[in-house]
C-alpha cells in the first residue's frame, strides 16, 4: 500500500553502537508524514522478580538483516508508509539503554501505530537475535522463548 | 558435474546452541541430499549435548528459514538457533 510511486525509503541496520534517535526521527519526518511513532525496547532491571544489570545481544548479522528488509517490506504492503527505520543493537547493554528501535511515519496517526507495533511484533518472533541475561547474582543466561508461541518460519515457498 | 556421495557445509551456532555445544562455527562433510529433517538428527548424533533443546532449534539455509522437507545443497551454510529473542 505504498501509495507513490517512489521505492520506499527506508533505514535498516545493525548497530554495536548506542541507537541514535534524534537521527531516526529526523530520517522518517518527511512532508508526505502526518504522524511520526517511536519505539524504543529498552533495558529492564526486573523480570519475574529477578535483577538484571546487563544484557548481551547476539546476532546472525546476515540473516538478520534479510529478515528485518522483508519485514520492513511486507509492512509496507499493509500501511502507507511514508518512511521507516529499524535498528537493532548488538553487543553489551547497560540498564536503560535502548536495543531496537522502531521509528514510522505515516500520513495519519492510527497507520503509524499500528504499523510500528507490527514491526515490533514480528521483530521479536522472527528476526534472529538473542539475548543473554546478566543476573544480579552474577550468572548469565540465554534467553529463548518457549516455541509454543507464535513463531517463524513465516515464508515463501 | 563429479558424482560424490558427501557435501561439504558450514554449520552456525548461536546462543544456547553455541553455548551448549561450545563452538560458533563447524565445517562438516553430510550425505548428498540430505533433508533438513534428517539433519536434524545427524546433528544430534554428532552433537549430543544438544539434546535439550534439539526440538526447539530453527534450522535456516543460507540465511533463510527452512522447512524440513528442504533439499540441503552443496557450500550451504546451515544456522542453527533456538527461538529468537531480540527486542
Amino acid at each position: 500500500m505504498n501509495m507513490s510511486s517512489d521505492p520506499l525509503q527506508k533505514k535498516v541496520s545493525l548497530t554495536d553502537q548506542k541507537i541514535d534517535t534524534t537521527q531516526l526521527i529526523e530520517f522518517v519526518t518527511t512532508p508526505q508524514a502526518g504522524a511520526v511513532v517511536l519505539f524504543l525496547g529498552t533495558v529492564r532491571e526486573l523480570t519475574n522478580g529477578r535483577r538484571t544489570v546487563a544484557l548481551d545481544y547476539d546476532a546472525y548479522p546476515d540473516m538478520a538483516l534479510s529478515e528485518m528488509n522483508k519485514l520492513v517490506d511486507e509492512t509496507s504492503q499493509r500501511w502507507p508508509l511514508a518512511r521507516v527505520a529499524l535498528v537493532h543493537r548488538t553487543g553489551h547493554l547497560q540498564l536503560t539503554e535502548a536495543s531496537v528501535a522502531v521509528a514510522v511515519s505515516t500520513p495519519h496517526r492510527e497507520d503509524a501505530f499500528a504499523a510500528g507495533k507490527y514491526l515490533i511484533d514480528e521483530l521479536k518472533v522472527r528476526v534472529p537475535v538473542w539475548k543473554k541475561e546478566n543476573w544480579d547474582d552474577g550468572t548469565t543466561e540465554w534467553v529463548h522463548p518457549s516455541p509454543t508461541g507464535n513463531h517463524p518460519p513465516a515464508q515463501e515457498p | 558435474m563429479p558424482q560424490t556421495n558427501s557435501t561439504s557445509v558450514t554449520i552456525k551456532l548461536f546462543a544456547r546452541a553455541s553455548e551448549l555445544t561450545g563452538t560458533s562455527e563447524l565445517a562438516w562433510e553430510i550425505p548428498t541430499n540430505l533433508t533438513v529433517g534428517e539433519f536434524r538428527k545427524l546433528l544430534l548424533e554428532r552433537c549430543p549435548e544438544l539434546q535439550s533443546v534439539i526440538s526447539t532449534l530453527f534450522i535456516a539455509i543460507n540465511a533463510e528459514y527452512a522447512q524440513d522437507q528442504q533439499i540441503i545443497a552443496e557450500g550451504a551454510e546451515i544456522a542453527c538457533f533456538p527461538p529468537v529473542s531480540g527486542g
